[in-house]
C-alpha cells in the first residue's frame, strides 16, 4: 500500500468516526430544547448542511472562473462535482427546514429571504446540471462555467430583492434566533466539523469517479476510432 | 409574440374573473407574466435561427468582437420586446380598466429597466440554449431562476406606481433593477466570447 | 504586402491538436504558408479537413497549439484577422429572407467595405447572378447560393482565402466559373487554402498539396507540374497505409489504457493477453 492510500484510508475512517460522534452528540449529549422540543435537534443537521451547500456553490463559482482563465479541464471537473454535492446538501436544507418549521412556525413554508434564496439556489444549480446534460461535449465546459459564474453572482441580488419584497409586507417571523447554551454550541461545532469532513470526502470521491468516467470515455472513443477506420 | 401576450392577459382575466376588481395587487403580476412569457418566445429565435441557418459562423467571421454581436442581439431583443409590451399594455389598460396616464413616465422607466435586465439575461442564455438539443425547455429553465430579482423588482415597482405612490417609494426597487442590469452587462462583456467559442 | 504586416509567413500553424470531447480530430498538425502560396488540402471523409480550416480561420480554437495569421494569433486578434481572410464553408452564411444585394450589403457594412454599391454590382456580375440579384436567397438553387457565397467571401477583398469543399453543389459551369475566379485570385499573388475531394481541380489550381488522414498531416509538398495520375496513386496509397499505422497506434494506446484501468473496468480480462 502506498502512503497516499494509507492517508486516504485514515482520512475516511476519521470522517466516519466524526459522523458517528456527531450523531451521538446530537441525540445523547445535546439537551432537549425547552420550547421547541425534540424537533429542534434537526437544527444540528440543517445549519451545517446550509453552510456546506453555500461552500460547494462557491467552489463551483471559483472553479468556473479558473476554468475560463486557464481552460484546464481539471477546473471544470471540480466545478461539476462541487455543484452536484451542493445540490444534495441544498436538498437536505430544503427538506429539513419545513420539517422543523411546521411545529415551530406552524407553516411548512414561508417566503422568508433565506428560505426563498435557498430555493432559487437549488433551481439554479439543477439548471446547471440540466444544461450540462444537453450541451455537446465541446461546448459543455465553457457554457457551464459561464452559468456557474452567473448563477452565483445572482445570489446576493436575489437575496436583497427578496428581503426588500418581504419587508414591505408584514413579516411573520421577526426573529429566528435560537439561544444556544454550552452543550448545544459544542454539538453544533462538532456537526460542523463532521459535515466539512464529509464534504471533502464526498468531493474527493466524486472527483475520482468523474476522472475514471472521463478516462473510460476516452478509452471507448479510442476503441471506436479503431473500428471506424 | 404580441398575440401570445394578448392571450396571456385575456386568459388571466378569464381565470380570475371579477375578483380582479378586489385584488388590485395582482394586476402588475399579470402584466409582467405576459411580458416575460412572450419575451421568451422572441428570445428563442434570437440565436436559434442564426444557428439553424448556419449564419452564426458568418457573423462570427465578421471583424467584430463577440461582445458586439451580443450587444446588437440584445438591443434587437430589447426593441422587439418593447414593441410587444406597448401593444400588450394598451390591451391591458382596456381590459383591466387602469388609469395610467398620470404615471406614464415612472412606469416606462420601470418597464424599460426591467425589460433591459430580462433582455440581457435572455440573450446570454439564448446564445447558450440555441446550441443545445432541447432549446425551449433549457431557455426557460436557465432564464427564470436568474431573472428572479428582475421579476420581483419590476412587479413590485409597477404595483407601487399603479397605486399612485410617488417615485421615492420605488427608489429601492429601481436601484435593484439598475444594479442587476449593470452586473449582468458586465458579466456578458466578460464571458460572451467563451459562449461563442467552439 | 503591407496589409500582411510584412510577415514572411501568412499562415502558420504550430502543433495543432483538436479534441472534440473524447475524440481527437487533429493530431500535431504543423503548417506554414508564405504569401502567394496556394495549398490544396486533400483527405478522406472525417480526416479533419473541415476542422483544420475552421481552426485556421479562427472559428474554432485548437485544444492546444496555435495559429498565427500574418503575425496575429487567432486567440487574441480575431477582428483584425477577420479583415484579412475570406471563408467559403459548407454553410453559405447567407440570410434566406434577404435578396442577394441585401445579403452583400449587410456583410459589406459589417466589413466597412468602401464604395460598397459599386463593389456589389461588380461582384454580382462576376458570379453571374445579375438576373436574380433582387430575389430572396431562399429561392436560389444550391449552386446559385454557392456563387453568392463566393461573392460574400471576397467582398472585402481578403488577402487570404479559405475554402472548404467549394465545388459541392456546383454544376460544371459553376465550378468552371469558380475556378476562373480562384485563378484570378491566385494570379493576384493572394494566398489560398482549399480543402476538397476533387483532386483534379485542386491540383490544377494549387502550387502545393497536403494530405490529411485521421487528423495527421502526412504529406505536404510542392506539386507544381506533378502528374495527376501519379498523385492519385500516391494519395490512395498514403491514405491507406497511414490508416493502418494509425490503427496500430490506437490499439497500443487502447491496450495501455486497459492495463491502467483494467482492474476497474475489465475485471475479467487478463492484461497479459
Amino acid at each position: 500500500m502506498t502512503p497516499k492510500r494509507i492517508t486516504k484510508i485514515i482520512f475516511e475512517l476519521f470522517t466516519f468516526v466524526m459522523m458517528l460522534l456527531a450523531l451521538y452528540a446530537i441525540f445523547f449529549y445535546a439537551p432537549v430544547e425547552k420550547t421547541m422540543g425534540l424537533v429542534q435537534k434537526i437544527f444540528y443537521i440543517h445549519v451545517p448542511a446550509a453552510f456546506i451547500a453555500f461552500l460547494a456553490f462557491f467552489i463551483t463559482f471559483a472553479a468556473s472562473i479558473l476554468y475560463l482563465v486557464k481552460k484546464d479541464n481539471q477546473w471544470d471537473l471540480i466545478a461539476l462535482c462541487s455543484a452536484e454535492i451542493g445540490i444534495i446538501f441544498c436538498t437536505i436544507v430544503l427538506v429539513t427546514g419545513p420539517i422543523w418549521a411546521k411545529p415551530v412556525w406552524n407553516v411548512w413554508w414561508t417566503w422568508d429571504p433565506r428560505l426563498t434564496t435557498t430555493l432559487i439556489l437549488w433551481f439554479i444549480y439543477v439548471a446547471y446540471l440540466m444544461l450540462r446534460g444537453v450541451v455537446g461535449e465541446n461546448k459543455k465546459a465553457n457554457f457551464s462555467a459561464v452559468f456557474g459564474i452567473i448563477g452565483f453572482v445572482n445570489v446576493p441580488l436575489t437575496f436583497f430583492a427578496i428581503r426588500l419584497w418581504r419587508t414591505i409586507h408584514p413579516v411573520m417571523i421577526t426573529s429566528r434566533g435560537i439561544n444556544i447554551s454550552g452543550p448545544m454550541k459544542d454539538t453544533l461545532a462538532l456537526t460542523f466539523s463532521a459535515f466539512c469532513l464529509l464534504f471533502i470526502f464526498l468531493l474527493l470521491t466524486r472527483m475520482r469517479l468523474e476522472k475514471m468516467k472521463r478516462a473510460t470515455e476516452t478509452v471507448i472513443a479510442m476503441f471506436e476510432e479503431r473500428h471506424h477506420f | 409574440m404580441c398575440l401570445f401576450s394578448f392571450l396571456v392577459v385575456i386568459i388571466f382575466s378569464f381565470a380570475f374573473g371579477t375578483d380582479l376588481q378586489v385584488y388590485n395587487g395582482m394586476v402588475p403580476g399579470i402584466l409582467w407574466v405576459a411580458f416575460i412569457f412572450s419575451g421568451l418566445l422572441g428570445l428563442n429565435r434570437s440565436f436559434g435561427t442564426e444557428r439553424d441557418k448556419g449564419t452564426l459562423s458568418g457573423l462570427l467571421l465578421c471583424p467584430v468582437a463577440p461582445w458586439e454581436i451580443f450587444l446588437a442581439k440584445m438591443i434587437g431583443t430589447l426593441i422587439f420586446t418593447t414593441i410587444m409590451e406597448i401593444f400588450t399594455f394598451l390591451v391591458f389598460i382596456i381590459l383591466y380598466n387602469q388609469n395610467v396616464l398620470p404615471f406614464l413616465v415612472p412606469l416606462s422607466l420601470v418597464i424599460f429597466l426591467g425589460t433591459l435586465g430580462f433582455s440581457i439575461v435572455g440573450t446570454i442564455f439564448s446564445a447558450m440554449s440555441s446550441a443545445t438539443k432541447a432549446r425551449d425547455v433549457i431557455l426557460s429553465i436557465l432564464v427564470f431562476p436568474i431573472s428572479v430579482p428582475v421579476i420581483i423588482a419590476s412587479v413590485k415597482a409597477t404595483g407601487l406606481i399603479l397605486e399612485g405612490r410617488s417615485i421615492q417609494t420605488v427608489y429601492a426597487w429601481l436601484k435593484i433593477l439598475v444594479a442587476f442590469d449593470m452586473v449582468f452587462l458586465l458579466l456578458a462583456y466578460l464571458t460572451f466570447s467563451h459562449i461563442m467559442e467552439e | 504586402m503591407d496589409e500582411l504586416h510584412g510577415q514572411k509567413y501568412v499562415v502558420k500553424a504550430r502543433e495543432l491538436i483538436k479534441k472534440f470531447g473524447f475524440k481527437t480530430a487533429l493530431r500535431q498538425v504543423n503548417l506554414s504558408l508564405i504569401s502567394g502560396d496556394c495549398l490544396a488540402l486533400f483527405g478522406p471523409n472525417g480526416a479533419g479537413k473541415t476542422t483544420l480550416i475552421q481552426i485556421l480561420c479562427s472559428l474554432t480554437l485548437p485544444t492546444s497549439g496555435k495559429v498565427v495569421i500574418a503575425g496575429l494569433d487567432t486567440r487574441y486578434h480575431r477582428a483584425a484577422i477577420h479583415r484579412l481572410i475570406g471563408v467559403i464553408a459548407h454553410d453559405t452564411f447567407l440570410y434566406g429572407d434577404l435578396t442577394a444585394v441585401e445579403n452583400l450589403n449587410f456583410y459589406g457594412r459589417m466589413y466597412n467595405v468602401p464604395k460598397l454599391k459599386a463593389r456589389i454590382d461588380d461582384l454580382i456580375d462576376q458570379v453571374g447572378l445579375r438576373a436574380y440579384k433582387n430575389d430572396p436567397v431562399h429561392t436560389y438553387s444550391r449552386g446559385m447560393k454557392q456563387r453568392l457565397s463566393v461573392a460574400r467571401a471576397i467582398l472585402h477583398d481578403p488577402a487570404i482565402l479559405f475554402l472548404d469543399e467549394p465545388y459541392t453543389g456546383l454544376d460544371q459551369q459553376g465550378a468552371d466559373d469558380l475556378q476562373r475566379l480562384l485563378n484570378q485570385f491566385r494570379d493576384q499573388r493572394k494566398t489560398i487554402v482549399l480543402a476538397s475531394h476533387n483532386l483534379a481541380r485542386g491540383l490544377e489550381l494549387c502550387s502545393h498539396a497536403a494530405i490529411l488522414n485521421a487528423g495527421e498531416l502526412i504529406y505536404h509538398e510542392n506539386t507544381a507540374g506533378i502528374d495527376k495520375n501519379e498523385f492519385k496513386q500516391m494519395y490512395l496509397k498514403l491514405t491507406e497505409e497511414k490508416t493502418w499505422s494509425h490503427q496500430i497506434s490506437a490499439q497500443v494506446s487502447y491496450e495501455n489504457s486497459r492495463r491502467s484501468y483494467g482492474k476497474i473496468f475489465f475485471p475479467n480480462s487478463d492484461p497479459k493477453n
